[in-house]
């Protein structure tokens, strides 16, 4: 699908953890990109994430989790999105996600994790290219 | 023949290498080439720099630094299961520890117990320990001598919570309040300004951080009961005049809310103590020490009046820079963290934990744990920086940079006054701006290569799978279940009517201005949870939600 609207895409900040300089600094880089870039707050359960991108209408989830919980919180939001019939909105993540639980995450549906110290314009251009697919 | 790699830098500078090309360091300050005598025009050695020890303090907080007093060695003793913590504290300080800090889970931080169904998948999380009733403490503390080893608790929204434990504890053990020796970090302001870990809206959190300083300044003379930080501050992106200036600004108003609600400044301040971050920037990090306890000093003196030596002087720990950790050739944070280790020495800190080399992937494990133990150890007894106070001063460089950090702090802190101080900047959004400005300059510098990180923009390896051979923690799921298991049980052994009396007591304190403290302890003793005593706080003061700014 080919599409002339700006991209839309939700950062999000799930669970307790309050670190979030990771997902500001992807949100001010997604929007300089020229994204519609909505950021979620702190501390939101997967369920209000999952509504948030539905009332939203986005193309694409940006999950950050730094707490070690990245297991639990995807399978959840990955669960609520197929049971939303929302299969088709793009989900990435960061923040400190060991390398060893990429390919759990990946089999759930996630489409792509960014380790620390992945440079913002390979993030901007894989959600371009992913949702313009 | 063998060609130089034309992807790699080959020079730490930018052309002209004649020595014109603009250098900055990471406050964006300009370095010059060199430094000298006309940098120092005007200079008061007497005045502006004094001796060791003496005011204005400048070159240390004690006059025979540590050869009097060796810095704590004090690393992070934390781990899920309250027993599990109190192995790790005793192990630490077999190796050689002389302090320990100890962080909290994600659920404790956010003042929920175990049970509570948001706190699925991170209990014990973050390498915290979780805390949700007196009994944790007991398990905690079992056999720790609270009068001679200093335990740091990494709490802040929940710190009265946590010192009522700590002290209904040291009663059933018989430690009289006097003699508890020890630290909170309990720095709300920097909470809403970085790190985020708050329920209530700022004032009423600032009126219990007050009424533990003052429980404190009346029962535990030895306890410092705040750590005002600027470490979270920069981890969120602050550079390091910003960490300076927003940490002396939390500092002052700390001091003013104390003399408002009628303590003598010289009751509380020698007590107040602070966190710093080492940045990856050498010289940089020694100026901001030593222009922090210039600025203290003077402040303390001069405007607030403060008449006691030990107000002046500030005292600090310091932690090497956890956001300066790459995943990418984690090793070299063993290097990187070695080199802020020792620019916090020869800036004179009174503590210091040194980071785990694998920290960008997982939480420390007991290997990396016991390296950053040792590379301490190695800076205090080989490397022949501790031996004299201040080494560095009289340089011309760090003497102009120290007098440079200064003049910018005084700047930033007229700024906040202008603002209405730091509650209303914080209420504008004016910290939460500045810091996620300075993040994003930060990482473009990178980006841009600018600013070379070594195996990150620069010397990297082909072979990214490298990290893979890193030995991870991993998180136990078993423990959620026995911890949410021991607290049903808990709570099912309790006086039901007992725990609602005391929660209404704590909520009916609220609503008055009497010191929250006693009524703490008496409702820990009989079992309310931290939980609990947070959700009797939060019918009165509300839950705080911030305006988000990226």
């Amino acid at each position: 699908m080919s599409r002339d609207k700006k991209i839309r895409i939700l950062i999000a900040k799930p669970g307790l953890d309050g670190h979030d300089r990771g997902a500001k600094v992807v949100a001010r880089a997604l929007s300089n990109a020229g994204m519609e870039v909505i950021y979620s707050g702190l501390h939101q359960t997967a369920d209000q994430i999952v509504n948030t991108a539905m009332d939203e209408d986005v193309d694409a989830i940006g999950v950050s989790v730094l707490s070690g919980a990245h297991n639990t919180v995807f399978a959840r939001i990955m669960f609520l999105l197929q049971e939303k019939e929302m299969s088709e909105v793009v989900v990435v993540g960061g923040g400190s996600i060991p390398k060893k639980d990429w390919p759990g995450l990946y089999s759930k549906g996630v489409a792509r994790i960014f380790p620390p110290g992945t440079d913002t314009n390979q993030i901007v251009d894989y959600i371009q290219n992913v949702v313009n697919k | 023949m063998l060609q130089k790699n034309p992807e790699q830098p080959s020079f730490m500078f930018q052309e002209p290498t004649d020595g014109s090309a603009p250098v900055q360091n990471l406050s964006g300050f300009e370095i010059k080439p060199e430094y000298g005598p006309e940098d120092l025009a005007g200079f008061d050695v007497e005045a502006d720099l004094g001796r060791p020890g003496g005011y204005p303090y400048v070159r240390g907080a004690h006059r025979t630094m540590y050869r009097g007093r060796p810095w704590t060695i004090r690393q992070l003793g934390s781990l899920g299961p309250p027993q599990e913590a109190n192995k790790r504290i005793r192990q630490l300080v077999d190796m050689g520890a002389t302090g320990i800090s100890l962080c909290l889970d994600m659920p404790t931080i956010m003042g929920r117990d175990s049970d509570d169904p948001l706190c699925e998948g991170e209990v014990g999380s973050c390498g915290g320990v979780a805390i949700d009733s007196i009994q944790d403490m007991r398990e905690l503390l079992a056999e720790i001598p609270l009068d001679e080893i200093s335990v740091n608790f990494v709490s802040n929204s929940q710190s009265s919570i946590i010192l009522a434990m700590f002290c209904a504890v040291a009663e059933e053990r018989g430690v009289s309040r006097d003699k508890l020796t020890g630290t909170m970090q309990n720095d709300i302001l920097k909470e809403y300004e970085a790190q985020k870990s708050y329920y209530f809206p700022p004032r009423p959190s600032l009126r219990l951080t007050m009424d533990t300083i003052a429980f404190c300044a009346e029962n535990l003379p030895r306890f410092n009961p705040i750590s005002i930080s600027g470490y979270h501050i920069a981890s969120a992106g602050a550079t390091p005049i910003q960490e300076l200036a927003f940490t002396l600004a939390n500092g002052f108003t700390y001091v003013e809310e104390g003399i408002k609600v009628g303590l003598d400044v010289d009751i509380f301040a020698p007590r107040l103590s602070f966190f710093f971050k080492v940045h990856n920037d050498f010289f940089e990090n020694v100026a901001k020490f030593r222009a922090a306890r210039r600025i203290w000093a003077r402040m303390m003196r001069e405007k607030y009046g403060a008449k006691d030596p030990r107000s002046w002087r500030f005292r600090v720990h310091t932690q090497t820079s956890g956001s300066s950790l790459t995943a990418q050739q984690p090793e070299n944070n063993i290097i990187r963290t070695t080199i802020q280790a020792l620019s916090a020495v020869l800036a004179g800190t009174q503590s210091l934990h040194t980071n785990s080399f694998n920290e960008a992937l997982s939480i420390p494990t007991p290997r990396s744990e016991k390296l950053a133990l040792r590379t301490q150890q190695i800076i205090a007894f080989e490397s022949g920086a501790a031996g004299t106070a201040d080494p560095l001063a009289g340089s011309y460089y760090v003497e102009s940079l120290t007098n440079r950090m200064e003049a910018e702090c005084l700047k930033y802190l007229k700024t906040i006054e202008d603002l209405g101080g730091v509650i209303q900047a914080i209420e504008n959004g004016f910290f939460q701006r500045e810091i996620s400005e300075a993040a994003f300059r930060y990482q473009q510098s990178v980006e841009k290569k600018e600013r070379i990180i070594v195996g990150v923009n620069a010397f990297t390896d082909e072979d990214e799978d490298e990290d893979t051979d890193i030995e991870l923690r991993e998180n136990d799921s078993e423990f959620e279940q026995q911890k949410v298991a021991a607290l049903k049980e808990f709570k099912r052994n309790r006086d039901q009517v007992l725990v609602e009396s005391h929660m209404d007591r704590i909520t009916q304190i609220c609503q008055g201005q009497a010191n929250i403290m006693p009524s703490l302890i008496s409702a820990v003793k009989a079992g309310v949870t931290l939980g609990e005593a947070i959700a009797a706080m939060r019918r009165v003061f509300g839950q705080y939600q911030e305006e988000a700014i990226f």
